[in-house]
């Protein structure tokens, strides 16, 4: 984990509530891809916690969805004005599992952490699937940079206006080596009854602290408890325990 | 001058200076421990520990508010004994200080039982006995409630450990001096506060509690000005020390505390949003205390 101060060189809207933040500064610490950050920002107490879209360079690429004071006041913010952001937090995807066919499912605001996933999945030469789940034709974000990094991508809406009508898990191919996954819960549990292999989950809790310190998102598995943003975000499959 | 002295001596026990990360706000040191090293630090309070491993509240167990943050962890932590043979070994390689041990419980018997469990374990300073956890049903704070069950706890606590015992109380009390006189005469060797302030958050959008245990603790900046006073009322009352604690996230509010009365100061919620809070607060205390023409900490304290 780093503390650094980053400048921001563009913050675009991408759908009504959908924003692209591109951040410049050290991110010696962005180490995986599923990792987030911790944003502080003016007048909020607690950091606001954000996963990583993607990291090249000293470039970080935030996509971030409008849901409370803390994105507001980021989708607010113009170029040249500056962050105080923590860095390297969670352990983030493990590509080592992904074998030569890997599926990645994302859903809603799930979305971002996954660019990064396949652009490294990609690198490795990998032939990476993805299926992009939302509600509607008017949410669906980053259909294209998937396509351009020559992913086989599907996209579905839940009322069908665009893409495959249903959720993701009605999209699912027939055969793929592994897969990983980011989106709301109930996304996540379709996806963990509908998988035929091993996989990787991201999760969210309400967090405190963001590394680690306070205990606030803990969860139980079945290799002992887990801090959501320590030993987490991501899960694997089989490390899983759904509370009711 | 660049000649300040920031030692303070808690209970027999010499800091290099009153600074202490509180209980549940810094684990058990490592996570910080790779940021910074932690032997700047006058001591910290570790994880509330228990009796029996515990894995604590449902989740949300955290809340935004206004310069603070609501907290339902409820006492997360491995149990004394692993707290001994694992976390207290992985801690002695990064901390080289005497710890603040901070324990919590839900009987009589329990706090004595991991007391003495602690007691000896020499990496353990002073023993921080917490009556005062808003988190926990049936324990914690009921003992911080009542100047008798509080007393009761301090006795059977005094009578298991050679060890200075701190006993931790509660802000959501009607008359916080009488419990810390209570405390004092049960043979406390010194009183913390505040724990945090019970407080709630309700979503607009689902229309319910933001915190799946409905309730929590109540800490950060917004809570300083209840601290200072309670530090006040409660250390002109007693002749033991008292560390100060709530809201703390300068080190003007350390010296504003110890005027108060505080020995030593506890910083909390300010280090899960700057991981660096107590560092800085320490490397800043010198510049601080000669704006305020203070040569020694140890002079200020109960000034006020």
């Amino acid at each position: 984990m780093k503390q650094g101060i980053f400048e921001i060189k563009s913050n675009i809207a991408l759908t009504a509530t959908v924003y692209k933040m591109v951040l410049v500064g050290d991110t010696s610490d962005v180490t995986a891809p599923g990792q987030f950050v911790n944003i502080l920002l003016d007048g909020l107490f607690l950091r606001r916690p954000i996963s990583v879209n993607d990291c090249v360079g000293d470039e970080l690429i935030l996509i971030y969805k409008v849901v409370g004071k803390g994105t507001e006041q980021m989708a607010k913010m113009t170029a040249g004005q500056t962050l105080d952001v923590l860095t390297g937090l969670g352990n983030g995807y493990d590509l080592s599992k992904a074998g030569d066919r890997p599926l990645l499912i994302g859903g809603g605001v799930g979305v971002p952490p996954l660019y990064m996933l396949a652009r490294q999945l990609r690198e490795a030469g990998k032939e990476v699937s993805v299926i992009l789940g939302f509600n509607t034709k008017d949410e669906v974000f980053c259909e294209a940079d998937f396509k351009a990094l020559g992913c086989d991508t599907t996209v579905t809406t839940v009322d069908g206006s665009y893409g495959v009508k249903g959720f993701v898990t009605n999209a699912l191919p027939e055969s793929y080596t592994y897969f990983y996954t980011c989106g709301p819960e109930p996304m996540l549990k379709a996806v963990y009854k509908a998988t035929v292999t091993d996989g990787q989950f991201s999760f969210e809790e309400r967090m405190g602290c963001g590394f680690g310190a306070c205990m606030g998102c803990s969860c139980k598995t079945v290799t002992g408890n887990k801090r959501i943003c320590k030993e987490g975000p991501v899960l694997t499959k089989e490390d899983i325990i759904w509370e009711a | 001058m660049g000649s300040v002295n920031t030692k303070v001596t808690l209970c027999g026990i010499e800091m290099d200076n009153p600074i202490i990360p509180a209980s549940g706000t810094f684990g058990f040191g490592y996570e910080f421990a790779e940021l910074y090293d932690i032997n700047c630090l006058g001591t910290f309070s570790f994880k509330g520990t228990t009796k029996d491993p515990r894995f604590g509240n449902p989740t949300p167990r955290i809340a935004e508010c206004y310069a603070g943050m609501i907290n339902a962890v409820g006492l997360q932590n491995p149990g004394v004994e692993k707290v001994i043979s694992e976390e207290l070994p992985r801690l002695a390689k990064c901390f080289h200080k005497p710890v603040m041990a901070n324990v919590s419980g839900f009987a009589i018997e329990d706090y004595a039982y991991t007391c003495e469990k602690l007691d000896k374990e020499d990496q353990v300073g002073w023993l921080e006995v917490n009556v005062s956890c808003p988190n926990v049903h049936g324990g914690g704070m009921s003992f911080g409630t009542q100047p008798e069950a509080a007393a009761a706890v301090t006795r059977a606590v005094k009578a298991v450990t050679k060890k200075p015992v701190i006993i931790k109380l509660s802000p959501n009390v009607t008359d916080i001096v009488s419990i810390a006189k209570a405390c004092e005469e049960a043979g406390a060797d010194g009183i913390s506060l505040i724990n945090t302030l019970l407080g709630m958050r309700i979503n607009l959008n689902t229309r319910k509690p933001v915190i799946a245990n409905k309730m929590g603790g109540f800490s950060g900046p917004a809570i300083f000005p209840v601290a200072v006073r309670m530090v006040y009322q409660v250390a002109h009352a007693v002749k033991i020390p008292v560390v100060g604690m709530g809201g703390v996230s300068s080190a003007e509010d350390v010296i504003e505390l110890m005027l108060a009365g505080a020995t030593a100061v506890e910083v909390g919620a300010a280090n899960l949003v700057n991981p660096f809070a107590c560092r800085d607060i320490i490397n800043d205390l010198p510049r601080v205390m000669e704006k305020y023409r203070i040569q020694s900490l140890s002079e200020i304290i109960g000034q006020a």
